[in-house]
């Protein structure tokens, strides 16, 4: 499944600081490297940065100092125009669901297929991805409705759709479950890590709820239950699924479930509560 | 002072940025077709009534003003070209640009605004859309193209409602001369201004509109306070404008 070893870079921090008029640094000299198949869960408050990072990583954010490297690629000072195509393999979930309230549920599911520069699919094929995405977060009946009349969960469910629709390398989560009551959350939980076991796609969630990071990190979707089960205590340890745990706008924290669990920082601390299962 | 400066001064650096990143963008693909017609619809016909009401009553207001005027010089025959110029060269213009700064400004900046509060704007980019082009050009192409139209339409309305006072309510003076003395009065140059007034006020209305709204922070607060302020700024340009192109024409 994941593997830390051998596998091409898709994402890389270099000292990178965000900084906006205010001058508070939003980021401050976060480094991280991400490799394909591998996941991070980036955990923190209300505030802590999570989503300027995951906006910084696609160049909707520009760094103050430091440098991005996305797909090998510095895109730091990269023009928009060449981002665009880069972006193009990026999936996103975006923490306001970054649905367009004036298409329908297909329209927008169907966005990043027809608006893409260099792929043309014909439109027979659009529909079939479409319907094929939705029926992945099982909301396949929903296609005419506008975003809406749809309630939070599905909502969220629609954006991841529209964020695998085009089965992209890399997909960002930013804050999936936030909002959400506990058992929609396990449900968009579920949803995430099918997403990423299924196609083994490269994977960083951003949440303030250990118990999402929990997930994430300990668990794996079983495509013959349909159910997702405990990972084995090595392929956890193997560190593809690693916490990242930002606290205002520094990097504070990296590691795998283990060594979270075993994490002596009190900030840390205060994240990690033993779950009964 | 200086401090005080920054803050306009760097935000009319950035309006500058986003115009010329527009008009870079105007002949490049791609286009949409679609929305440029859907907001041509929004603000053309959408304005429409309401530019026609006010420009219907401005002539008739300004025909029944200068009658008393014109009456004490015995030069009543004159109403016909005093409503027609003062309403090409600068009522015309400036009455319907505000109503549509009122109405489309304060429209888009708000649309905008919500999209970018609720990050509808960061996934456009995050899917491969540029906000410029598909949202930025068709308003502003929309704008060009509107607004000029809206103006003429406003223009021959105030004409009909000047003459609706001078001729069956005041007799004045008598159709065909109210008509033929209205349009002869015309030059080239009150024509001139008159179509390149809307059209400089129609660049201003969309960009201030699609700035504002593209600035827009701090939630649902935020796109109250960028509407307000799109509407504001995009009518306090249109009266500079009008000044310096009225400068412009009279220097000529
Ligand atoms: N566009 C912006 N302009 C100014 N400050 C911003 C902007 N976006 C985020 N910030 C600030 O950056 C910090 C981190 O925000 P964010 O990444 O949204 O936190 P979270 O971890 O909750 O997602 C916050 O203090 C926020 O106020
Ligand atoms: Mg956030």
């Amino acid at each position: 499944m994941s593997s830390a070893d051998g596998g091409q870079e898709v994402l890389r921090f270099e000292e990178v600081t965000v900084r906006f008029e205010d001058e508070v640094a939003a980021l401050n000299r976060v480094s991280f490297r991400l490799l394909e198949g591998e996941s991070r869960i980036l955990l923190g408050a209300a505030g802590s940065g999570k989503t300027v990072l995951l906006k910084t990583s696609i160049g909707l954010i520009r760094p103050s100092e430091g440098r991005v490297y996305l797909f090998g690629t510095d895109i730091t000072e990269l023009p928009e125009d060449d981002l665009i195509d880069l972006r193009a393999r990026v999936g996103v979930l975006f923490q306001e669901g970054g649905l367009f309230d004036s298409l329908t549920v297909e329209e927008n599911v169907a966005y990043p297929l027809l608006n893409q520069r260099h792929a043309r699919f014909a439109p027979e094929e659009v529909r079939r991805r479409v319907i094929e995405a939705l029926r992945f977060v099982e909301l396949e009946h929903t296609l005419d409705k506008l975003p809406s009349e749809l309630s939070g969960g599905m909502k969220r469910r629609v954006g991841i759709a529209r964020a695998n629709v085009t089965e992209p390398a890399l997909v960002l989560y930013d804050s999936p479950t936030a909002g959400l009551d506990p058992i929609t959350a396990t449900t968009i939980m579920t949803l995430i890590l099918k997403a990423r076991d299924t196609k083994n796609t490269t994977t960083v969630m951003a949440t303030h709820r250990y118990q999402d990071g929990y997930l994430l990190a300990s668990y794996r979707y079983n495509p013959v239950t349909g159910r997702i089960e405990r990972a084995p205590v090595e392929e956890i340890r193997r560190g593809g699924t690693k916490y990242l745990v930002l606290r205002e706008g520094r990097l504070v924290f990296e590691g795998t479930q283990l060594d979270i669990e075993a994490c002596d920082d009190p900030y840390v601390k205060k994240f990690v509560k033993r779950l009964q299962d | 002072m200086l401090d005080l400066l920054k803050g306009p001064i760097y935000s009319f650096q950035e309006f500058m940025l986003l115009m010329g990143r527009a008009f870079r963008n105007l002949f490049r693909r791609p286009h949409y077709p679609d929305d440029l017609w859907m907001q041509m619809d929004i603000i053309g016909v959408g304005s429409l009534p309401i530019v026609m009401l006010i420009g219907f009553f401005s002539g008739a207001i300004m025909a029944l003003q200068m009658a008393r005027a014109l009456n004490q010089y015995g030069a009543t025959s004159q109403v016909g070209p005093i409503v027609a110029i003062t309403l090409v060269r600068e009522m015309g213009p400036v009455l319907t640009a505000l109503l549509v700064a009122g109405r489309n400004a304060s429209g888009i900046a708000s649309e905008l605004g919500s999209m970018k509060v609720t990050e509808q704007i960061d996934a456009m980019r995050a899917l491969g859309t540029d906000p410029i082009q598909k949202l930025v050009k068709p308003r502003l192409l929309a704008m060009c193209i509107v607004l000029p139209l809206l103006t003429i339409i406003a223009d021959f309305i105030g004409l009909v409602g000047g003459y609706l006072i001078s001729c069956p309510l005041l007799h004045l003076t008598t159709t065909s001369q109210y008509w033929s003395s209205a349009w002869r009065a015309l030059e080239y140059n009150d024509i001139a201004q008159g179509l390149l007034k809307p059209f400089a006020f129609a660049i201003v209305i969309a960009l201030v509109g699609c700035f504002y709204g593209l600035q827009t922070t701090g939630g649902t607060q935020g796109v109250g306070r960028a509407t307000t302020r799109a509407v504001v700024v995009a009518s306090v340009w249109v009266f500079v404008l009008t000044f310096f192109i009225g400068k412009l024409f009279v220097r000529l």
